[in-house]
């Protein structure tokens, strides 16, 4: 099962290379993992994407307790949540293919950030199951380059992970 | 006022007094210049110069296993750090409450590849529990204070704090913190009450109860808890390597160790019990072998631990306490007191029976009429001629098997071995951690002579500290354990496992100053012993016991197999 584990952590060097440490060394999976810090400086809010049994999940979410920079832990899949990633995509732009490529952008409510004569590149939103059908819907051989961001995750609603 | 102004040389020494820091083991080296120059200058602690930095950090390590102190240990950059690793690691498996400095090359030469510079926080970050890289002298004290606090609390392990060698040249004031307070650390310390109410409720509903304890009853000070419950109950007690002690051995609800050398009774009534009571430990693989096979009957288990990522790790549970040990096991045993419920004395006799019928067996007999010296003689005539009451230390392979079975532990803080990591080299350095300690104890390592050779530079050490340690060699010219494996799953191919060229152990022992002794017949195993704690009690003895090159551990459960297909004598 797809998880989505939120962090806070004091935001001190080295914490990040604690968390992907733990990670690599116990043999657990990262689909994508985001980090910066938060409205108060000393702490820093991870997002990180992992598959895994529930048993697996389970000690994923008391091994990073353990580790004495962080904070908080929770696993935003076990309630009601919002994820979120961008992605710029640089896409070959010329002849019909640009007309073309500029409605399918505002289909996904993309925006063109930058132009020129053969290219565009458009910033997307939403989350990661968007962004894949958007990259599926378009010709790929029109695709340039890509970056994504990965998912940041927030609880819905009253949730709040806050210390 | 600028006169008050300390060095940060000045200040690592005034925090480990602060700290009431007795001892300290290091090695010096450039970046600790500083910090040594202060240890010079002042009373409050003794430095023991060891003679390979892993010493130093196996005799902090023991020290802390023996005391329940942190142990401190200080080595230089580089090559100081990465030799104190292995100690590192060895402590972290174990799970030893300690504080290693290590120095740094000047915060403006970090990252250019200077002369001995490791990166130290990044090497030893996957075995310790937490490490400082401390930047400014200003946060030196606060740094210290708390790696002593996280080292002890929690589940203890070691810390790290790397100091470059510009921070112990800069000044500031000084003030030890008195106290700590982390947002992001907070160890559980007291189990929840439902929990624990249901865990009295089903020890007290058992048929075919065991207590299972570990290296965390030891640690956790809680050996007097654990067995006043299962003298209040009569349950069977069985106790995992890190556990001997936790539990008097000589005591008949004691069923020995359990778990790849374990006993049958002790291995049979885990395999058979209904309600298993696990404390302070963790359900590895040398103790249930597979997961998937171990248990064979319809069981719940109740798990006590300080760290909750302990708690269903390999083996599923069905009550989870998190919380100190001992105080979880005094509310346990405050409960039963007080309720009217008593176990099933019916049920629980039939259970002893059982047990008894196992251990009928006599799973650690051996032939005691060998013409040879028998390394099981050795142990059990060392456990009577020291009334045992000794710290015996002991290093990795056949000879620490023999030890855990053979020298019936009666008391926590008394085995000091090496149970996770399993880092031949332990012994010696660890022993004299404990003897240091305890100088006026009785202090043996019982080690191999593959084992030995690993540390052996410290006999040195311990002429200089005039420690009167007691070595007891178990040689059988073979890395024995590994030619046991080799013989029992590589068809008896021994790919160098068999050492030649052995040093002559009593010339070497003597070269260092020390008392050594050869024996070569069993019926000069106790006389030399009476010696060696006789008549040179006061000096390092050298025993080199020349023993049946053959002999294998049993009984053994091969690895990765269920407790039940044990291989007997
Ligand atoms: C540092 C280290 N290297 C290798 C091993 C693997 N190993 C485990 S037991 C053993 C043999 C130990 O031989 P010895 O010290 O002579 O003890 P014996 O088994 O003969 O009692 C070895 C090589 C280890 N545990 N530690």
């Amino acid at each position: 099962m797809r998880h989505i584990i939120s962090l806070l952590m004091e935001n001190e060097s080295g914490a990040l290379s604690r968390v992907s440490g733990l990670f690599s060394a116990r043999g657990y999976n990262i689909e994508s993992l985001t980090v910066a810090p938060t409205e108060d400086a000393t702490l820093s809010r991870m997002t990180i994407v992992t598959r895994g049994s529930d048993d697996v999940i389970e000690q994923i979410t008391k091994q990073l307790n353990k580790l004495v920079d962080i904070v908080k832990v929770q696993d935003l899949t076990d309630g009601s949540h919002i994820e979120r990633e961008l992605m710029l995509v640089k896409v070959r732009a010329s002849g019909e293919m640009r007309e073309e490529l500029k409605r399918m952008a505002d289909i996904f409510r993309g925006h063109i950030l930058d132009v020129s004569d053969k290219t565009y590149t458009i910033e997307l939103t939403g989350p990661g199951t968007k962004l894949d059908a958007f990259l599926a819907a378009i010709d790929p051989a029109a695709i340039l380059e890509t970056v994504r961001t990965g998912a940041s995750g927030i609880g819905r609603g009253d949730r709040v992970m806050k210390i | 006022m600028a006169d008050m102004e300390l060095t940060g040389a000045e200040i690592v020494v005034r925090c480990l007094r602060d700290e009431g820091v007795r001892h300290i083991f290091g090695y010096p080296g450039g970046a600790v210049l500083n910090i040594y120059d202060e240890i010079y200058k002042q009373k409050d602690f003794q430095h023991i110069l060891v003679r390979h930095e892993q010493a130093a950090v196996h005799a902090a390590d023991a020290y802390a296993r023996c005391t329940g102190q942190v142990g401190v240990a200080l080595v230089t950059s580089g090559p100081g750090a990465t030799n104190a690793v292995t100690g590192i690691a060895t402590a972290y498996m174990d799970s030893i409450p300690m504080v290693v400095i290590t120095g740094q090359v000047p915060t403006a030469a970090i990252g250019q590849d200077a002369f001995q510079e490791v990166d130290t926080v990044g090497i030893t970050r996957p075995c310790v529990k937490h490490n400082f890289l401390v930047k400014d002298v200003k946060e030196l004290a606060s740094t210290i204070k708390k790696a002593f606090y996280i080292a002890a609390t929690g589940r203890p392990g070691p810390v790290v704090v790397d100091v470059p060698k510009d921070v112990t040249q800069h000044k500031c004031a000084y003030a030890y913190p008195k106290s700590v307070t982390m947002r992001s650390y907070n160890p559980t310390s007291k189990g929840h009450a439902g929990q624990i109410k249901k865990a009295a409720q089903m020890l007290l509903e058992a048929k075919r109860p065991i207590l299972y304890t570990g290296g965390g009853v030891v640690l956790g000070n809680a050996a007097e808890q654990v067995t006043e419950l299962a003298r209040l109950l009569g349950y069977p007690v069985t106790n995992t390597l890190m556990g001997l002690g936790g539990y008097p051995s000589p005591d008949p609800l004691f069923l020995g160790m359990l778990g790849m050398h374990g006993t049958i009774e002790a291995n049979m009534a885990m395999q058979h019990c209904d309600v298993l009571l696990a404390v302070g430990a963790r359900f590895d693989d040398r103790v249930v072998g597979n997961p998937k096979h171990f248990a064979k009957e319809a069981h719940r288990i109740i798990h006590i631990d300080v760290d909750p990522s302990s708690i269903s790790k390999r083996v599923r549970v069905d009550v989870p306490i998190v919380g100190e040990v001992g105080q979880v096991l005094d509310e346990i045993i405050k409960l039963i007191k007080a309720g009217k419920e008593k176990p099933d004395q019916q049920a629980l006799k039939a259970w002893w029976a059982q047990i008894e019928l196992w251990r009928s067996q006599d799973c650690l007999k051996y032939d005691r009429s060998a013409p040879v010296i028998k390394p099981q003689f050795v142990v059990e005539k060392l456990y009577e001629v020291t009334g045992g009451d000794a710290f015996v230390t002991s290093d990795v392979g056949q000879h620490q098997m023999w030890a855990a079975q053979y020298y019936k532990f009666a008391k926590p803080r008394r085995w000091i071995n090496s149970g996770g990591l399993g880092t031949m080299g332990f012994g010696l350095p660890a022993a004299m951690g404990v003897q240091m300690a305890h100088p006026d104890a009785t202090v043996a390592c019982i080690t191999g002579e593959g084992s030995i050779q690993m540390n052996i530079q410290e006999l040195s050490t311990c002429k200089e500290n005039k420690l009167p340690l007691k070595i007891i060699l178990l040689n059988n010219g073979y890395l024995g354990m590994v030619r046991q494996w080799q013989e029992f799953f590589y068809e008896e191919r021994y790919a160098e496992s068999y050492m030649t060229s052995l040093p002559d152990f009593v010339k070497l022992a003597e070269a260092y100053g020390h008392v050594g002794m050869t024996i070569e017949k069993p019926e000069d195993v106790e006389p030399a012993l009476r010696d060696a704690f006789g008549k040179y009690k006061d000096r390092l003895v050298f025993l080199n016991f020349l023993t049946d090159p053959r002999e294998n551990v049993f009984p053994m459960i091969p690895a990765g197999k269920g407790l039940s297909e044990m291989i007997l004598v």
